[in-house]
Parts: C-alpha cells; structure tokens; sequence
C-alpha cells in the first residue's frame, strides 16, 4: 500500500464531485484526501486526490477516474517531481508560561499566528506532509483543541530533472 | 422554429431515427405524451416500468441500435433501475428519459421526487438532469452518441416538468464535440504486430469470445480468424453466437457451466486470446489457476476492463472489429509462408478429444421431462434460426448450453447481472424490432412470474412471444447449490404454490399449453410457435435436475462436478 497524488482536471458540472466520490466508495477504493477548487480556465476543476493502494489498485484508480464522462485529464503525480502542499489551522492551548515556545516553534516553521486569546493561540501552517506531521507533533504536547486540514494540493515542477 | 421542451424531446428522438420507445405515463411527463400522436415515435404502453427498460433493452441487443425508454417521476424511475443496472453490466446502449418535479420544487420533497440523477449514478454510463430548456437538443444528442459509442452502456435524461413546457428556439446539433470523452477506437498496429507474432509462436492457442465481439459487430472477423488460422473458440455467455455454434472449433461456454473441452482448454492453452470479454469470476473460477500456463492478449475498448481481475500481457485498447480486422489483415500476408492449420493441429485434435470425452450431456434415464431435453426440441424445431431470450437461472444456462447459435444478437440473456424478469420484456422488444421472427422466451417458473405483467402488453400490441417455462417448481439454480453445498436444505426455494399457467396465459387473452409427458414435448412445441399470437407453453420437467458440467465457487475451472 502506497499513497498516490492524483490530479484531476473535470468538466465542472453538476454532480460531478459526487461521480468521483461515488467512484472511489463504490470501487471500495480508499481514499485519503481529496480537495476541489476551480480553475484558470471557466467550467474547469481541478481535483487533487491522495489515494491509497498497491499497484495494481491505483492503476484502476486511474482508469476509472479517465472513464468518467466528465474527466479531462487524470495525472499520477507521484511518478513526477512534483510539489505539494496542504495548509492546516490548529488552535493549540497556550497558557502564558507555554506561549514563549509556541511562538518559537511558529517561528522555526515559518508559520503564521492568525488568532490569539488569553490562553489559545490559533496558527496557519502550510506545506507538505512531512512539515505538517512534524508540527502536529510538536505541539501536541501543549494540547490541540482543534484541527481543519484542506486537504492536499499539487502540481508537477517544471523541471522533471532527473526523468 | 420554436419549440416547447415535449416537442424538442420528440424532434431529437426522430433526428436519431428512433422508431419506437417504452414507456409509462405519469404527471411529470404528461406534456411529452400530448406530443407523442404528433411524432412518428410509436409508444409501446407496458405494464411496468421494469418491463419498459428490459424492452428497450433486448431491442438493443436483437437490432444493435439503441433502445429507448420514457417513464414518469419519483416511483416511475425507480422502476427502472433493475434495467438500468442490466445494461450497464451488459454494456447495452439504452437511452432512458424519466420525468422530474419542476425545478422550483427540486429538492423539497415533492410529490413523486426522487433523485433519479443521483441514484442511477453508479449503473448509468453518464446522466443528467436538464437545467436549462437551451441545453436540451445537446443533452439527448450527447445521450444518444455516449450510449453507442466506445463502450456501450445506458444513459439517463431527467426532465422536470417545466423545461418540457418551456419554449425555445430548436435546432439539432449535427456533431458531438466533447473534449472530456474520446473513446480510442483505433489498435495500436505495434500491439497488433506483437499479437500475430505470439500466434505464430504459439503452439496451444485459444480464443476467449465475449459480449464485446457482438456489440462491436465483429463476428466475421472472429469466424475468420479462427477458421482459417485454425484456433479453438469459447465464448462467455454473453458472446455466444459471435462465432458459428455448430463449428468443430467451436468448444462452448467456458467458466461456471462451461464444457469440460473449454475448461480444459483454458488450463492447457499456451496463448490465450481474450476479445471483447472482461474475466468475470463466473468465467475465470480461481483467479490465481486461470489460464495459468498460457500468455494473455486482451483486446477491449475499455482500458478499466484490461488487468483488472487478472495480469495481461499484451493489452490492446481498440474497437475489437477494428482490432480483429487489423488482425486479419497482418495475418492475411501470412498465409502462404506458414501453414497455421497443420501447426495448429495437434492441439485442435486434443481440444476436439476432451469434447468427445465429455460432450454437453445429460441421462435421459426417467420417464419424465429433461428440461435439456425440451432446449435440444426448440433447436431442433427452430432450427437456430430465432430469437432467444432467457430468464435467469437454470433455464438460462440450459439455454445456453443446448441451444446451438450460429448468428450473433439472437441470445438476450442478463450476463452481468443475472436480473431474473429480464427474457420476457426482452423478448417483447426483440419481438417489436423483427415482428416477423420466432421470438421465444426459456424461461423458469420462479423467473417468469417477475415480469409475469407484460403478458397484456405483448397481448395487445400483437407481439407474438413465446414463453417456454421450464417448470420443476423450484427457484433450481439456489435449489441445486443448496443440494450440492448446503445439505438439501431446500430453504425458500420450493415454488410448489404456482398460478394455474394456462389459465393465467388465457385470462390475458393468450395462448396456454401445458405439457407433462415427454411424448407431447415436440407436438406442442411446434404447434405452440405456429401460433400468431402469444404462448405460454407450461412444461413440467423433472424437479431436481441439476446444470452439469459445474465448477463450485471459487475452486479453478478443472475442478469440475461432470454429468
């Protein structure tokens, strides 16, 4: 089992978020994140999948998302160089003898503060997956009390260097 | 010139050349039927909506062109996803028109709403609901061409009620242009070139024939090929008649009711060559022992279908008549330099041996009725020249297995999805297609009676169909894997209670016979489809007869239970 990022460029018409959600629940296929937003061009969407899967799974995957009338376009983007990010908000306790290191670490990551109260603070990170697990991580300690992920978003780099 | 929305549905429908649809009125779409004396569209009044779907459905399959079915809001849609589900899993082109609530009212629960769009998602090849009165004439000309096209499947159209009585200008769009679905239909001819080479190479090769090869129309190219490059043929129940029942290559259906010298060919084989077929596990048994000993070429317009039940090694996106026909012509060049029916002979020879060792049979050894017996009469009377439609079950693979089919779209048979109800309203609509042909229905006692209804359809429309049930009073194909793997326990399965099928065939004001010696079997049967008019003819065969050759669930195709 491996995580696959798929991009996926649709027809942005009715329905068509419920066909690929519908795809991958009715397939029994796994799905592990999934986010949608319009694009550049009018009536097109792009969609980034994170699937799970062996091989052979994420190959069908990939099928059945082309098979779909209103797809335009399916890329597996874990086959190029590509980058990814997601962005995350989590309200983190910071009482004041915690809220030192808390900036500290909001610093080290180069992430935001976008909400502060007496004793929460609410941070906006963005990057990959590794950033964000080794956030998540740190601050768990001071307690999350919240968390609101989007989702992953990707795109090829322009260079495929070593391809 | 303009148009209400009623009146554009039925231009595009006589723009596409439909001649006939099914359908059942309701008030979401009482505007389209003011419309239909006006067009030259003939409407078919079934009796339930299921009924109008399989109709439409075993029009398509007996004239390949697509069918057409128009049904009311809310409970007259849903009446249709059984035969929706059926095509999709058969890939069978169906255009279904349902009627919606008017848009102001989408959503608010009203009376007779259901979201068909959302329902039929996953068992329709695309569908839509129609928001905008402008977008009408595209949506069914799309409808139409998705339906046919790359791989075939049936597509939905929902209607609320106020965009058929809204008004517009009409003109029907002469092309399709959608950027998001270009089907390939072309084979790569390096594939192509690799396939010949592998068939040269090969010493023990099979061709697998499926449903794919019928709807494609690509059953010359199949005879060809396998008649002069002397290779043996199985076919999935779906494929039968692609390739000429009667020829000595010919081995049968493979798989679960598959013959001994099919089965046997499958484990033997060295190059396996699969058109138009999508290894279902009722054909490849245990995946894992499937064609273990041979290399698999797939040639199949649906990349989806290619590697996944079992691993390829040559796949071939493409049209399988383009496929086949690129197969011949390479091959063609080839026939004077290598003489593929000696290098093919030893291995036909022991294809053919199995087939003697264990031929389609059964033990005619009691007084009463061989249901096998009473398929082997319809072929004989026939002489394979009708339309056959069957049920579900073990009339349906007695069906399959006695009846010999020389031409392909004479068998319409539920493959994918085994949708018991499916022969009789199918046979209707194969009936209305060619009114002039035997169509007869095999049909089980418990299958029949689940579109039993259609008997006043056919009645009133003057469809002649003949309904040959098969009648041991059991639902037999659960009856027997209760026998063979649940210790007779014949739960739920015993249909001793039955209507009096005579005096229910009367009462519509058909034809009934029924028959319980085997003397009378012939006679009837022959004065039966003599008739000009519907026929149920009620035969009473032997109650615990049992479909042989038989592979159990998930064991491999050489481990078969034998006559």
């Amino acid at each position: 089992m491996s995580k696959h990022t798929l991009s996926v460029m649709v027809e942005n018409e009715p329905g068509v978020l419920s066909r690929v959600a519908g795809l991958f629940s009715g397939r029994g296929f796994n799905i592990y994140s999934l986010n949608v937003a319009p694009t550049l061009e009018a009536g097109v969407s792009l969609m980034t999948i994170v699937a799970e899967g062996d091989d052979a799974i994420v190959e069908q995957i990939v099928k059945q998302l082309r098979k779909l009338v209103p797809t335009i376009k399916v890329k597996d983007l874990t086959e190029l160089k590509s980058v990814d990010r997601e962005m995350v908000l989590l309200k983190v306790n910071a009482e004041d003898s915690k809220r030192a290191e808390i900036l500290r670490i909001v610093d080290i990551f180069r992430c935001k503060v976008v909400d502060v109260s007496v004793d929460e603070l609410t941070i906006e990170v963005t990057g990959d997956q590794g950033k964000i697990g080794a956030l998540v991580n740190l601050l768990t300690r001071f307690g999350i009390k919240e968390i609101a992920r989007t989702g992953n978003v990707a795109m090829r780099r322009s260079m495929q260097t070593d391809l | 010139m303009k148009l209400t929305g009623a009146q554009i549905l039925l231009k595009c429908l006589e723009e596409e050349g439909v001649d006939v649809m099914f359908g059942f009125p309701g008030g979401a779409v009482i505007d389209i039927y003011d419309e239909i004396p006006k067009s030259s569209v003939e409407h078919i009044l079934v009796r339930h909506e299921q009924g109008a779907i399989h109709a439409a459905d075993g029009y398509a399959r007996a004239t390949g062109r697509v069918g057409v079915c128009l049904v009311t809001s809310g409970p007259g849609a849903t009446n249709t996803v059984t035969g929706i589900a059926t095509a999709y899993a058969d890939s069978i082109p169906v255009v279904i028109f349902t009627g919606q609530v008017p848009r102001a009212l989408i959503g608010n629960d009203a009376f007779q709403e259901v979201d068909i769009v959302g329902i039929t998602r996953p068992c329709t090849k695309h569908n839509y609901l129609v928001h905008d009165i402008k977008d009408l004439a595209r949506i069914i000309k799309q409808a139409f061409y998705l339906a046919r096209t790359g791989r075939p499947g049936p597509v939905l159209v929902d209607l609320p009620k106020d965009i058929q009585q809204q008004v517009a200008e009409f003109k029907y769009p002469e092309e399709v242009s959608m950027r998001s679905y270009k089907p390939t239909k072309k084979p790569h001819i390096g594939q192509i070139r690799k396939v010949v080479k592998l068939l040269q190479k090969a010493k023990r090769p099979l061709i697998y024939s499926g449903g794919g090869v019928i709807t494609s129309g690509s059953h010359q190219e199949l005879t060809w090929l396998g008649q002069t490059l002397n290779i043996p043929v199985t076919s999935t129940l779906m494929g039968l008649g692609a390739f000429p029942g009667d020829d000595p290559l010919f081995l049968g259906m493979l798989g679960m009711h598959g013959t001994f010298a099919a089965n046997m060919a499958v484990n033997n084989c060295d190059l396996l060559l699969a058109v138009g077929a999508r290894f279902d596990d009722r054909v490849t048994g245990k995946v894992d022992t499937f064609a273990a000993n041979a290399t698999i070429v797939h040639i199949d317009v649906d990349p989806t279908s290619i590697q996944k039940n079992v691993s390829v090694q040559v796949p071939l996106v493409a049209d399988c008549k383009l496929a086949l026909a690129a197969l011949k012509a390479e091959t063609e060049g080839t026939l004077d330099e290598f003489d593929w029916v000696a290098d093919h002979k030893p291995w036909v020879d022991k294809v053919q041996g199995w087939a003697k060792e264990h031929p389609l049979t059964y033990k005619d050894d009691t007084d009463g009725i061989k249901p096998q017996y009473v398929v082997e009469k319809i072929h004989e009377i026939t002489k394979g020249d009708a339309i056959i439609a069957t049920e579900v079950g073990q009339n349906q693979m007695w069906a399959a297995q006695f009846y010999k089919y020389n031409r392909p779209n004479t068998l319409l048979t539920s493959g994918g999805l085994g949708t018991m109800g499916y022969g009789f309203p199918a046979a209707m609509g194969a009936q209305r297609a060619f009114p002039d042909k035997l169509v007869i229905d095999i049909a089980g006692d418990g299958s029949i009676q689940m579109c039993i209804q259609e008997m006043m359809t056919v009645v009133c429309n003057k469809l002649p169909v003949k309904i040959v049930i098969l009648n041991n009073g059991y639902l037999g194909m659960v009856r027997q894997w209760q026998e063979l793997f649940y210790d007779k326990n014949y739960c739920a399965t015993c249909m001793d209670a039955q209507p009096d099928f005579v005096k229910l065939a009367e009462a519509y004001g058909a034809a009934g016979f029924r028959v319980t010696e085997k003397k009378d079997v012939e006679k009837t049967l022959r004065e039966a489809f003599k008739l000009d008019k519907p026929v149920i003819v009620d035969i009473r065969v032997e109650k615990e007869e049992n479909v042989y050759p038989m592979v159990p669930a998930g064991a491999s195709l050489t481990e078969m239970l034998l006559v």
